[in-house]
């Protein structure tokens, strides 16, 4: 059951990867990309990865995605503008310098040792915040700071007069 | 499903995120790009964690998904202030930094 969900899932996501390189229209790869999140939450709770399965649907699909979308069509842009691949050459390249790539790391995961199964932790709420609010806490405090200068750093850029 | 099984699907994403980033001249498409890899490489730190014991995967995931957020943010800023400046969101026309 779990590794017939796994292909479905896996099937979907690279389907959609490959719906958000390479549609012409941005508004198209952006819900295409809406959808390969989901699909990675559904495989993060194949992981047992439930606290992440969540925040990937809210952070992801929802925050990150919408702010996407809402660029994409505040610039609204003309046919031209949509543009398709940079360079005929360029296409050729980034294919096969992706497909070298894809070949190297999948051949380096298969050099590596195979770990058993952990099964025991599974990551819930609990489970994650609590390391999260011990091991981590300084990253944590800094990742807020890192948040903060984020929005103040966006709205000096976007904003015309302040 | 074993470990290596996640490690490849992640693999292939990041090579689909890499080409976006290298083939599309809209700037848009190459900051989407972008966010496809990040998503890989959150899921081998998941695939990790659960194959290797402890969630500090997780809670490193958690961090790249804050980083991810602020950096769309940021990013996105930008890309509304060249616009403004410049009228285009194509990458190969955006070659100077006076405005």
């Amino acid at each position: 059951m779990e590794a017939a969900l796994f292909w479905i899932f896996a099937g979907l996501l690279v389907v959609s990867a490959f719906g958000v390189v390479w549609s012409r229209n941005p508004v198209n790869s952006a819900m295409s990309l809406i959808g390969g999140f989901f699909i990675l939450a559904s495989l993060y709770v194949l992981l047992r990865a439930h606290l992440l399965a969540g925040l990937q649907v809210l952070v992801y699909a929802g925050a990150i995605m919408v702010l996407f979308t809402f660029v994409i069509m505040l610039l609204s842009l003309s046919e031209d503008e949509i543009g398709g691949p940079r360079y005929t050459w360029f296409k050729f390249l980034g294919v096969a310098g992706a497909g070298t790539l894809a070949v190297i790391v999948a051949w380096a995961v298969r050099q590596g040792e195979a770990l058993a199964e952990a099964g025991t932790q599974v990551g819930t709420f609990r489970e994650v915040a609590l390391l999260l609010y011990t091991d981590h806490l300084i990253a944590f405090e800094m990742t807020g700071v890192l948040l903060l200068v984020a929005i103040v750093g966006a709205v000096v850029v976007a904003k015309r007069r302040i | 499903m074993g470990l290596t099984h996640y490690l490849v699907l992640a693999a292939i994403l990041f090579a689909f995120g890499a080409i976006g980033v290298v083939i599309r001249r809209n700037v848009l498409i190459v900051l989407m790009s972008i966010e496809l890899m990040l998503n890989a490489v959150n899921l081998t730190l998941v695939a990790g964690s659960r194959f290797g014991g402890g969630l500090d995967g997780q809670v490193m995931a958690i961090f790249v998904m804050a980083v991810a957020a602020s950096e769309a943010a940021v990013g996105l800023a930008l890309v509304l202030a060249v616009f403004r400046t410049r009228q285009t969101v194509r990458v190969d026309e955006l070659n100077l930094l006076k405005g």
